[in-house]
């Protein structure tokens, strides 16, 4: 890679995010953040760590991108490195009661009972606290389930931006309430993992476009507020290249009209109010890295462009 | 008229749903600009957390009631509105806070309720909360306001079918069935039921259960009030004069959604006014390849220049060959009307001038 487009991928980001355990991928909708996950997954995977790709919403985006027809909520092998799996509440409630309750008598009296699931679904926070309680035992060496590998890396496609809050304060939610026991224990060590920069990092998309932006950066103060954790990187997607002079734009619009000279207007008029977000961006990101990744003109988005968006993201990451 | 205006002329109420990140808030903005500059007395509601139609009507503040636009604003843009447009931003909380102010038997057991830790989480996080707010709000506008039209642009839910599901997810869990039996056991249920809370307090502690069962208590006698109410919003989706507008883009995994939540408003009996395909590039027939392009070009522009741009039109036309064959899709699985299509603005939107002109795209595309 020639050295200018390195600089411009590193933009300041350290080596040091994939150190993490768990990378935190969320979003606002429909800026690619199931995209970034699976690429980011794909690109510690290419570097030798063991992963997995989670995802937490029931449609299965980032295991197709990776090219899996049948995903579910059993962890998948995608390629040597490279695992996902899909986290269903009902499936982290019943692996939790087994392996968490002592003895076989309350579990089995628990997963039984219609009243025991209509109440994991009134608890506040509870159903929360199982996904992300799931995301936390996927992290941990040795694991708690038994015979189950390790891993290096979870990157969680997580909820969009307006729900994450409420997956990140889940434990502490429902801490506040229950105040004892077993879950409220385990609750507190999720939350000490979730606040821990050394072990998790939030990762968020966000193209360069104003609501997107203001989602970000609202999500930003939100976060430092609610949990005193900041993000780690943002992933400025979808970025068009700056490809005409402001010389070249006044030349192309002294020329008669024509498709091609609209379509090049067209993407320095884009590109130009793009770039007035990522300033935006800038400005009100102060000190966290930014990647950006470029639109991919392609008639379908397929495995390959997925593929680019890995090697990208994995020269300026890792 | 025009195509799109025809369809929404007799909508009292129009509802704008699609999958993430399409546009939808703007559009129901342009819409609802659109119908009152025609003449009519139009509410546009939008849910709040990004503020996103405030900016995009340049609007400071707004309520959880309709406020009208500022008139000299969009006078500056070089439109006269004949009719009248309001905006407000749904705030969630507020909403359900409110709801249950109307619904309590007595301000006592209000106040209980809206200080139970189940209830404030409840109010703001639990699935649907935000869709039954938002149709709550508009049967409340519908009832009790004398806007003519009321334009709904939709929460940003992962998928547009969770906007029609909602209350009834809500309702079924605001019943508490299943809950109660463990709550509140009786008959022979109980004997059971008391092993299983015995084992519930062992794995989730005391506080939990006492919290909810307070919340339940409470929440008893609001019960048949958010039944009427939900019952009241599946009539009023019902109604001829509700329609909707669905938006996508022209993605793949996006006109694939669209095309699902059509589906399902056919077999729940709901109608459909209209497809929108939102940032379209134009299709240029004329189109050569790159090289071509550039030698066409090399005598008006700089040789460098005239590749770039040859390079820049063939990355675009492919985009439009992918809105295109988006269209004959859509066309072919949702049938009539044909998709409207909006193009892809050179600098999306940045103001109420650029609102206007696309309301006057949208206007003209039928």
């Amino acid at each position: 890679m020639n050295s200018g487009l390195r600089r411009r991928l590193y933009d300041r980001v350290g080596p040091h995010v994939t150190a993490k355990r768990l990378l935190i991928v969320s979003g606002k909708g429909g800026v690619g953040k199931s995209t970034t996950a699976a690429a980011l997954g794909l690109a510690t995977a290419a570097r030798g760590l063991r992963t997995i790709v989670a995802e937490v919403a029931g449609r299965n985006d980032a295991a197709s991108l990776l090219g899996l027809t049948a995903a579910g909520s059993q962890e998948t092998r995608v390629s040597s490195n490279l695992h996902h799996v899909t986290i269903d509440r009902r499936t982290a409630l019943d692996e939790y009661l087994r392996e968490e309750v002592p003895g076989p008598f309350p579990a089995a009296i628990l997963t039984r009972s219609r009243a025991f699931q209509g109440f994991v679904d009134a608890a506040p926070g509870l159903q929360e606290l199982l996904t992300i309680g799931k995301v936390w035992e996927l992290t941990q060496d040795p694991r708690r389930r038994k015979n189950a590998q390790p891993y290096d890396v979870v990157v969680l496609d997580g909820p969009a931006t307006g729900q994450l809050l409420a997956l990140l304060q889940a434990p502490r939610t429902f801490v506040s309430i229950a105040r004892a026991g077993p879950v409220a224990r385990q609750g507190t060590a999720i939350e000490r993992m979730l606040r821990d920069p050394d072990q998790t990092g939030v990762v968020i998309v966000a193209t360069p476009e104003q609501m997107a932006v203001t989602e970000t950066l609202e999500l930003r103060a939100a976060l430092s507020e609610a949990l005193a954790v900041d993000l780690d990187a943002v992933v400025v997607n979808r970025a068009f290249p700056t490809r005409f002079s402001s010389a070249e734009a006044r030349a192309l619009g002294e020329v008669a009209d024509d498709p091609a000279i609209r379509s090049a207007r067209w993407l320095y008029g884009r590109a130009r109010a793009q770039q007035a977000q990522v300033a935006r961006l800038r400005r009100g990101l102060s000190g966290v890295p930014r990647v950006t990744l470029p639109y991919l003109f392609s008639e379908t988005f397929d495995r390959g462009c997925v593929g680019r968006l890995a090697e990208l993201l994995g020269r300026a990451l890792l | 008229m025009t195509g799109l205006q025809r369809r929404l002329a007799d909508k009292r109420v129009v509802i704008c749903a699609g999958p993430g990140g399409v546009g939808k808030t703007t559009v129901s903005a342009a819409v609802a600009l659109g119908l009152a500059s025609a003449g009519r007395r139009v509410a546009v509601v939008t849910i709040d957390p990004a503020r996103r139609l405030a900016e995009a009507l340049g609007l400071d503040e707004l309520g959880n009631r309709p406020q009208p636009v500022d008139s000299t604003r969009l006078a500056g843009a070089g439109l006269e509105l004949r009719g009248e447009l309001s905006a407000m931003m749904l705030d969630v909380k507020r909403t359900f806070d409110e709801l249950i102010g109307r619904l309590a038997p007595d301000p006592r057991t209000a106040e209980e309720l809206l200080a139970n830790p189940v209830y404030q989480h409840l109010s703001t996080a639990i699935a649907g909360s935000q869709e039954y707010t938002a149709m709550a709000k508009l049967s409340e506008l519908v009832n009790e306001s004398d806007y003519e039209t009321i334009v709904l642009d939709t929460p940003p839910s992962r998928s547009a079918v969770d906007f029609l599901q909602a209350p009834e997810r809500l309702i079924e869990f605001l019943e508490g069935r299943a809950v109660s039996a463990l709550l509140r056991p009786s008959g022979r249920a109980a004997r059971y039921a008391g092993v299983v809370a015995a084992a519930l307090r062992r794995v989730t502690g005391v506080g939990l259960l006492d919290e909810l069962t307070a919340f339940f208590r409470l929440l008893g006698d609001l019960l048949d009030g958010f039944r009427a109410r939900a019952t009241d919003v599946q009539r009023l989706l019902r109604e001829s004069s509700t329609g909707f507008l669905i938006v996508t883009s022209g993605e793949a995994a996006a006109v694939d959604e669209a095309i699902y939540f059509a589906g399902e408003l056919d077999r729940t009996g709901l109608h459909r006014c209209g497809v929108i395909l939102n940032r379209v590039q134009p299709l240029d027939p004329g189109e050569r390849d790159v090289e071509e392009t550039a030698q066409r070009l090399a005598g008006r522009l700089d040789p460098r220049l005239a590749r770039k741009v040859a390079r820049t039109h063939s990355q675009l036309q492919l985009l439009a060959h992918r809105d295109q064959a988006s269209m004959v899709r859509l066309s072919g699985a949702l049938g009539n009307p044909r998709p409207f299509c909006l193009a892809d603005r050179e600098a999306g939107l940045q103001d109420a001038r650029g609102l206007f002109e696309l309301q006057r795209e949208l206007w003209d595309a039928g």
